[in-house]
């Protein structure tokens, strides 16, 4: 099977909204919130648990010539956003329960029926894609289209974007096309155009890559996103560094130094009878005996 | 918002009126700095600000059931510790008390045995409100489909199942003793089953650190280095002081309390004197509050009271309580900060930092 790709070109996107449309309905996505963002005139904001495709309304300070703008104008770019299918993905290396896998085609993908709410995908995503839908209580994402490239089909969005600004096709050949695309752009006079395609991160690429304008820290896409495996291996050692500082206060504080069994005795003596009480109301419950046995056979029994 | 027709004309209005009129007639155009909508300067997506500020990262999940189970998760693993220790420390002191011919306190025996009741109860406990914060509770045993040591969370289910079922094992041979005496097979059984409570809780009360630690989040994973010493010094002091306001008296209780109360002053202290972006969460706001809260409480607060309990016993006592509710705080402080953090793309989009 190939390994399939997006690649994302927001010189050619329109800002339409046709890959929003088509991927609810195609995946049958529930309506997640019609709300007003007064930001721009994106209200769709974030991808999530119920939005798979979200296309950024980027609006930016003029910079006159660029891209053909006059000066008094906004700058205005169109990008249309997806779960990233990392190379090294941190929600699926994360999922407990093994339903977030990689399909024959090199997407990650969520399998619902085995799913079981934990949300520990959310926090594993350094890209913020997943969330887990209130009203259903697991966790869903951009499926790749899974069904429909198991049928030899391009996925919806890709097949309703009117202008071929999201492509499809064999992640080389996209990755190809998408040098070649920067490479006239560039020539036309687009001369901030670069491929958002991070493979020199923990993250090891993406196979749903983003040709964007200027840097793209403006369309919330990360410089150095890091899968959370990462991470794996210090917190492990200062687990098992915990572990021991525990085992070895634990024995120093009960075994350490003694003659501090003596002292205990004073210690407790002089705290008094409140403390004594207790002590027997825990005791008295079983005058069994081992409680003898545990001071090793030792008389009279206890005083409870 | 004000209302134009409110407004009282009067000489400095009907001047200004004037000198606009002045100047358009002179220049052709009046240089003002005109009425600004509201709202403006409208947002822009910059390099400096990211997407309008929007959050990058999605927020945790979880409510108030996780922050919860770090806290009795924490506390129990290291009751399982405890335990075998206690009544070890028990069996030697009786049997110093018997060469001096002095009359033997069992106490520690009691303090095993709570203690083993708190890693048992706690187990139970801990899968109750795992279960119950799942989206969908009925699925919990999905956790026990695979074994996936890349994450921290299918090896913190793996644990808490084998935790459990060793705690359970830990008292059920503890009662087999009391009933049948200690017989070699007993003895073998509740050595077996206290090492395995004891060996999976010292896991339980420290992988919590690395399960919020490796993830996406910055709060949560610049810390992660330190996260597990600090989650394992809260459930070390939170199993000592429960088992001391239940009135057991034994010195290595003040001890493990005292020492953990080093760990956790150091442990905040390492934080507090490190200034990172990331790091915000836990210094500002609620989440703020409640971490530091909840490092006064389980650091400094009770190893003063601790030190000072030699001289008034009954500070133990309030040292334990402290650390308690420190611990507490210190779970759903840190659970806090890192919904907090989520919210801020600063972190992630490597804003306001050189050389980003």
């Amino acid at each position: 099977m190939p390994v399939t790709a997006f690649l994302t070109d927001s010189t050619l996107c329109i800002g339409c909204k046709a890959c929003e449309v088509a991927c609810k309905e195609w995946n049958l996505v529930p309506e997640d919130g019609l709300t007003w963002r007064g930001l721009s005139y994106d209200n769709t904001a974030t991808l999530g648990h119920s939005t798979w495709r979200h296309v950024k309304f980027v609006e930016r300070t003029p910079e006159p010539g660029v891209g053909g703008n006059r000066g008094e104008q906004f700058t205005w770019e169109f990008s249309s956003d997806v779960c990233k299918h990392c190379e090294h993905a941190g929600c699926l290396e994360a999922c407990p329960t093994g339903a977030l896998v990689r399909t024959e085609f090199g997407g990650v993908y969520l399998q619902p029926d085995v799913c079981n709410g934990c949300g520990y995908c959310v926090v594993a995503c350094p890209f913020g894609v997943l969330d887990r839908r209130p009203e259903d209580g697991r966790a869903f994402k951009c499926t790749f289209c899974y069904d429909r490239q198991k049928a030899g089909l391009t996925p919806a969005c890709a097949k309703a974007c009117p202008t071929e600004s999201i492509l499809f096709g064999e992640i080389g050949d996209l990755r190809e096309r998408a040098a070649k695309r920067v490479e006239s752009l560039t020539q036309q006079g687009v001369e901030d155009a670069v491929l958002y395609d991070p493979r020199d991160t923990s993250v090891g690429g993406i196979h749903a890559m983003f040709i964007v304008r200027g840097d793209p820290k403006s369309y919330n896409l990360p410089p150095a996103p890091e899968v959370p495996t990462v991470y794996l291996r210090t917190g492990w050692i200062s687990a098992a560094t915990a572990a021991l500082l525990m085992l070895a206060g634990g024995v120093y504080a009960f075994m350490g130094g003694n003659g501090n069994g003596h002292q205990n005795g004073g210690g407790r003596r002089r705290e008094g009878g409140r403390a004594a009480g207790a002590r027997r109301r825990a005791e008295s419950g079983r005058p069994s005996p081992a409680t003898a046995r545990e001071g090793q056979s030792l008389s009279p029994p206890p005083r409870a | 918002m004000s209302v134009a027709t409110q407004r009282i004309p009067d000489a400095a209005s009907e001047r200004r009126l004037e000198d606009i009129r002045r100047e358009a007639e002179r220049a052709g155009r009046v240089a003002a700095v005109g009425v600004r909508p509201a709202g403006a300067p409208f947002p822009v997506a910059s390099p400096e600000k990211g997407y309008y500020g929007l959050p990058l990262l999605k927020p945790p999940t979880w409510t108030w059931e996780i922050p919860l189970y770090f806290f009795v998760g924490g506390a129990a693993g290291a009751s399982a510790l405890i335990a075998p220790l206690a009544s070890a420390a028990a069996g030697a002191s009786g049997a110093r008390a018997a060469a001096e011919d002095e009359t033997p306190r069992p106490a520690g025996r009691g303090t095993a045995s709570d203690a083993r009741w708190i890693a048992f109860g706690g187990s139970l406990l801990s899968a109750a409100l795992l279960i119950r914060d799942l989206g969908r509770p009925g699925r919990f045993l999905a956790m026990l489909r695979v074994f996936k040591t890349s994450s921290p969370m299918s090896m913190g289910a793996w644990t808490l199942a084998v935790f459990g079922s060793a705690t359970a094992a830990a008292k059920f041979a503890e009662m087999a003793r009391d009933e049948l005496g200690d017989a070699w097979p007993v003895r073998l059984a509740t050595f077996t089953a206290d090492g395995a409570a004891a060996a999976t809780g010292m896991v339980l009360s420290t992988y919590t650190g690395v399960l919020i630690g490796a993830t996406a989040v910055p709060v949560w994973n610049e810390n992660i280095a330190i996260l597990p010493i600090h989650f394992a010094a809260s459930g070390v002091a939170s199993a000592a002081s429960l088992l001391e306001l239940r009135g057991h008296d034994d010195q290595g209780l003040h001890w493990l309390g005292t020492l953990a109360a080093v760990a956790e002053t150091l442990a905040g202290a390492a934080i507090e004197v490190r200034t990172d972006r990331a790091l915000e969460p836990l210094k500002r706001g609620r989440p703020g509050w409640l971490t530091r809260a909840g490092g006064f409480l389980s650091g400094p607060i009770p190893l003063a009271l601790r030190l000072m309990a030699k001289r008034r016993p009954g500070l133990r006592r309030a040292a334990a309580a402290c650390a308690i509710a420190g611990s507490l705080l210190t779970r759903f402080g840190w659970v806090a900060a890192g919904a907090a953090s989520t919210r801020d793309p600063a972190p992630p989009l490597q804003l306001n930092e050189p050389g980003a």
